[in-house]
């Protein structure tokens, strides 16, 4: 098989997957575990073939742009590609314990699905697919978080499900427009055009404006914190880690390739909305008493830092570029991992109010373990994937004499310091009930891994950014 | 890869592969979990002999491998690095034992254990550190592991102390990072160099003033520099052995350690002496050995009493770095070992009184040398070895950093010397003769069943080989391997120019 092949297998094996689990309720445990470890395979795979290659292109069917539908991947589509593998499986784990009947079918066949839409994205070489990819990924999520909750939950994603429908439409609008302008929607066609182009401005607004709300960037971010927080333990995991990401991921494609990261202005609004985030949003959490919106509001700080490190790619590079990275892969394995662990307590404590935790946590010393690593690489403390991305991020900012970034960002440090102690005190002390439900291992053991991964990653960082290359 | 990288890795492990498997065991497996602490702190002890040994003929240990572009991860066991990891590692041996006969039978051992264990590892590391980066790592390591043991009765006053020791570190890490992050950016490396490695740089005086002032200011939380001292009376809410090791080992001495590297490793004294930053190092210092020593003249209870003496007797450390001058180098860099060997002792003997007796402030010690004589006497040994009689090992710190005040021609720092000599006097000299000369208040609480000494074993034998360290540590200074021996290694080699 050469290395272009894969790309549509990336999201057929899910693909395949997800639709077979919710048609086939028995194989419902061997489709998640197959479809996710498969998934784990041709992320090694894509990630082992790239080095040499430097991108593949796929034509499916033999259709060239701009009719065809046109797959590419760059070192940042396998870096992305990669994380998300590696987290799913454990993720699965989880979930296999977590759910009880018909909920466990469900989830299994709307994970499979997410995950081919997030594969999808991540190789999408044209406008079109990459708004597919996107409402698929958005209506998964959706579901999803509606998955076996009560009318809270209920509530809270159908206002998820408003807000990224209206940034599907308007990154929809957006791609219409340049679609007028240029008469094609192929990435590698329209690279660096979008200035030029008549209405290219608008589009960029347009398309940027629905991504940013997709991704509940502050102050966009009122529908996340209720619907990541009301969720089950590994639906607010995949939401916080993965679904966020996506859009992301997109603003960073489209500004940098498309527009050549044009318009200083642009970068001074993302570093503000970024740094906003993180300063508000950090202060949210510090002042939540429930574990879960807790961790919810740190999603939305920490997705300012990934702003911040966006907007000073422009002047700082490599180092900018690097940090958004490694602050995302990081985030993805934390966050994912913590809410893991939350969950458990929680579930334990059959309620996420933190100062119920002293009660159950003697019996769940791995969840706990997997609180402070994760927290180690939220607050940015070495050693640690987070630790990492912020030291790039500092570089960029001080290389680009933005000393009032630098000072979020350490700013942004304490305060994660505060709210991630808050919770880690609440892992101490209290009395021993003995409590007959003991939870099964696996749940404990899928949070600590991804937690550990977080931290580990500290010491990746130079084969990552290998992988990853130049710039876009 | 051959030996010479293998040993500083082998170090690391032989106490963080115990805490990690420690984690892992029941909270019942006791012997095992004994077992396992006592085979690394011996298997690190063995290590650390033959790295001394090596390091003494010339050999060099160093490994590293790259983290970031331009940034690597570094060990590296010079002769400085060796004086601290010496000392850590027959201090941990020593606290080892003392911790398990002193947290016998209570509860959350197993977390206990293995934090201890991370803690000892993450000082190890800093120690070894070979660049900037690095001990940050280490550094940040250490905040981490001591705050669950500091917070380890879980009680509320325990909490309270472990915010406040988290709200001083947490915010001591920042600062250290900015200084990081800023030198790596205007001087494009970070590694550790004899002299320094900032004499020559194009950067403004300005900046690289501001970079020192931030780096010290980051370690100087830990090294309890005042006015950032404020985290350490409180955590005297933690177990004796974790109050010994802070103290002695672990904690302010990373950050005077820190202080030392800083100084010597990426500035060099001399060019920290052309800014004019040095001065300032000195007026903080000296500043906080006479007010750490005022505050301790006042307090009642034992521990906090001796947790103000460390306020003090720690910055000798830094006004020895901060006075230009062989001697005085060596002053403050054999006080790192001294200042350890004497304070544990104290620490250990304070648990023996109120783990056997129930004694916690000075004033309940009125006659209980004859109750407790060995430890008494352990705590006499290391109380005039603080006021600097000789031979104790504390006479041979601070002759050598009078003289190097002297040589340097700062005579206000011979008069600080004195002062806080007379006012560590002050506050000892009560506390021996209450213990000694005053008839005990009413009948001591019963031995406990089957005891064959005046406490447990684990509790009494560390104290007395500290104690008798003192003396031999003062005794045989000229002695080759002697920590005064060492320490003028160290600074022969590392920080003047030949």
């Amino acid at each position: 098989m050469s290395g272009s092949q894969l790309l549509p297998l990336l999201v057929l094996w899910p693909l395949a997957g997800g639709l077979l689990a919710l048609l086939a309720p028995r194989a419902v445990g061997l489709l998640l575990a197959a479809g996710t470890a498969g998934n784990l395979a041709l992320g090694l795979f894509l990630a082992a073939t790239l080095p040499g290659a430097g991108a593949l292109a796929h034509d499916v069917g033999g259709w060239g742009a701009p009719l065809g539908i046109a797959l590419r991947a760059d070192g940042l589509s396998a870096v992305l590609v990669l994380v998300t593998a590696f987290a799913a499986p454990w993720l699965a784990l989880h979930a296999s314990a977590a759910y009880a009947e018909p909920e466990r079918r469900y989830f299994a066949g709307l994970f499979l699905l997410f995950l081919a839409a997030l594969n999808g994205l991540f190789v999408a070489g044209d406008l079109f697919n990459l708004y597919v990819t996107l409402e698929l990924l958005g209506l998964s999520a959706v579901a999803l978080a509606a998955l076996g909750g009560g009318p809270a939950a209920l509530a809270a994603s159908l206002r998820y499900l408003l807000a990224t429908l209206t940034g599907s439409l308007a990154y929809l609008l957006g791609v219409a427009l340049l679609y007028r302008a240029a008469g094609t929607l192929d990435l590698a066609q329209l690279a660096g055009q979008g200035t030029d182009l008549p209405g290219g401005a608008v589009a960029f607004a347009l398309m940027v404006a629905g991504l940013l709300l997709k991704a509940a960037v502050f102050p966009l971010h009122f529908w996340l914190p209720p619907a990541h927080a009301n969720a089950t333990p590994p639906v607010s995991a995949a939401l916080s880690a993965l679904a966020v990401k996506a859009p992301l991921y997109l603003v960073l494609r489209l500004w940098l390739s498309l527009y050549d990261g044009a318009w200083p202005l642009v970068a001074e609004l993302l570093a503000a909305l970024g740094a906003a985030g993180v300063l508000w949003c950090s202060l949210q959490a510090v002042l939540q008493a429930r574990a879960k919106l807790l961790v919810a509001y740190s999603t939305v700080a920490q997705l300012g830092y990934l702003l911040v490190a966006l907007a000073l790619v422009p002047a700082a590079g490599l180092n900018a570029y690097g940090a958004f990275v490694l602050l995302l892969v990081s985030h993805v394995l934390a966050k994912a991992g913590l809410f893991l662990a939350v969950g458990n307590l929680a579930r334990r404590a059959r309620h996420d109010r933190m100062d119920g935790f002293e009660r159950v946590v003697h019996h769940m010393p791995l969840s706990a373990g997997a609180i402070a690593l994760a927290g180690v690489s939220l607050m940015g403390l070495p050693p640690s994937g987070g630790f990492s991305g912020k030291w790039l991020l500092l570089q960029a900012g001080i290389a680009a004499g933005k000393w009032w970034l630098v000072a979020v960002v350490l700013l942004g440090g304490l305060l994660a310091a505060v709210y991630i102690f808050k919770l880690i005190e609440h892992t101490f002390g209290g009395s021993d009930r003995p409590d007959a439900t003991a939870l099964p291992r696996r749940m404990e053991w899928a949070a600590l891994a991804l937690a550990g991964s977080a931290v580990a990653l500290g010491f990746l960082g130079q084969p990552l950014l290998g992988l990853l290359g130049g710039l876009p | 890869m051959n030996e010479h990288a293998l040993l500083p890795l082998a170090v690391l492990a032989s106490s963080l592969l115990p805490g990690l498997v420690i984690f892992f065991l029941p909270e019942r497996a006791v012997r095992l979990r004994s077992a396992l602490n006592l085979a690394g702190a011996t298997a690190k002890l063995l290590l650390v002999g033959v790295m001394l040994w090596g390091v003494s003929r010339g050999v060099s240990y160093a490994v590293s491998f790259p983290l970031l572009p331009g940034i690597a991860f570094s060990l590296r066991a010079d002769s400085l690095a060796l004086l601290f990891v010496t000392l850590s590692a027959q201090l941990w041996f020593l606290t080892t034992i003392y911790a398990i006969g002193y947290l016998e039978n209570s509860p959350n051992r197993a977390r206990f254990f293995g934090f201890f264990s991370l803690c000892v590892t993450a000082t190890v590391g800093v120690a070894m550190a070979g660049n900037l980066l690095t001990f940050l790592l280490f550094y940040e390591l250490l905040t981490l592991s001591t705050y669950p043991l500091v917070a380890h009765r879980e009680t509320p006053v325990a909490r309270a102390a472990g915010n406040r020791y988290l709200a001083y570190t947490i915010g001591g890490g920042a600062a250290l990072l900015l200084g990081t992050a800023w030198l790596y950016a205007v001087a494009g490396t970070l590694t550790f160099t004899p002299r320094g490695f900032l004499d020559g740089s194009d950067a403004p005086a300005a900046v690289l003033a501001a970079i020192f002032f931030l780096l010290v200011a980051g370690v100087g939380v830990k090294a309890a520099l005042v006015p950032l001292h404020g985290w350490l009376p409180r955590a005297m809410v933690a177990p004796a052995p974790v109050s010994a090791l802070l103290h002695a080992v672990a904690v302010v001495k990373a950050g005077a350690f820190g202080i030392i590297r800083i100084v010597y490793d990426v500035f060099g004294v001399e060019y920290a002496a052309e800014l004019g930053v040095i001065d300032a190092l000195a007026a903080v210092a000296a500043f906080t050995i006479i007010y750490g020593s005022l505050r301790a003249l006042a307090q009642d209870d034992l521990k906090r009493r001796l947790a103000f003496s460390t306020v003090s007797q720690v910055s000798y450390i830094a006004l020895g770095v901060a006075i230009v001058g062989p001697l005085a180098s060596i002053g403050g860099i054999v006080h790192l070992v001294h200042q350890g060997l004497m304070k544990i002792t104290l620490f250990f003997c304070a648990g023996n009184y109120a783990e056997t007796l129930g004694l916690h402030k000075v004033s309940e010690l009125d006659g209980v040398g004859r109750r407790m004589p060995l430890t008494t006497a352990a705590f006499t040994v290391a109380a005039l070895g603080m006021i600097g009689l000789p031979p104790m090992a504390g006479f041979i710190s601070k002759w050598y950093l009078g003289l190097g005040a002297l040589e340097a021609g700062d005579t206000w720092a011979v008069v600080v010397l004195a002062g806080s000599s007379a006012l560590n006097a002050a506050y000892f000299l009560p506390v021996l003769h209450r213990a000694w000369f005053r008839a005990p208040a009413g009948p001591w609480p019963p031995p406990a069943v089957g005891a064959r000494a005046e406490t447990a074993l684990a509790l009494l034998v560390p104290p007395v080989i500290t104690a008798l360290l003192v003396i031999l540590a003062g005794l045989f200074a000229a002695v080759p391997y002697s920590p005064q021996e060492w320490a003028t290694l160290v600074v022969r080699r590392e920080f003047y120019a030949p």
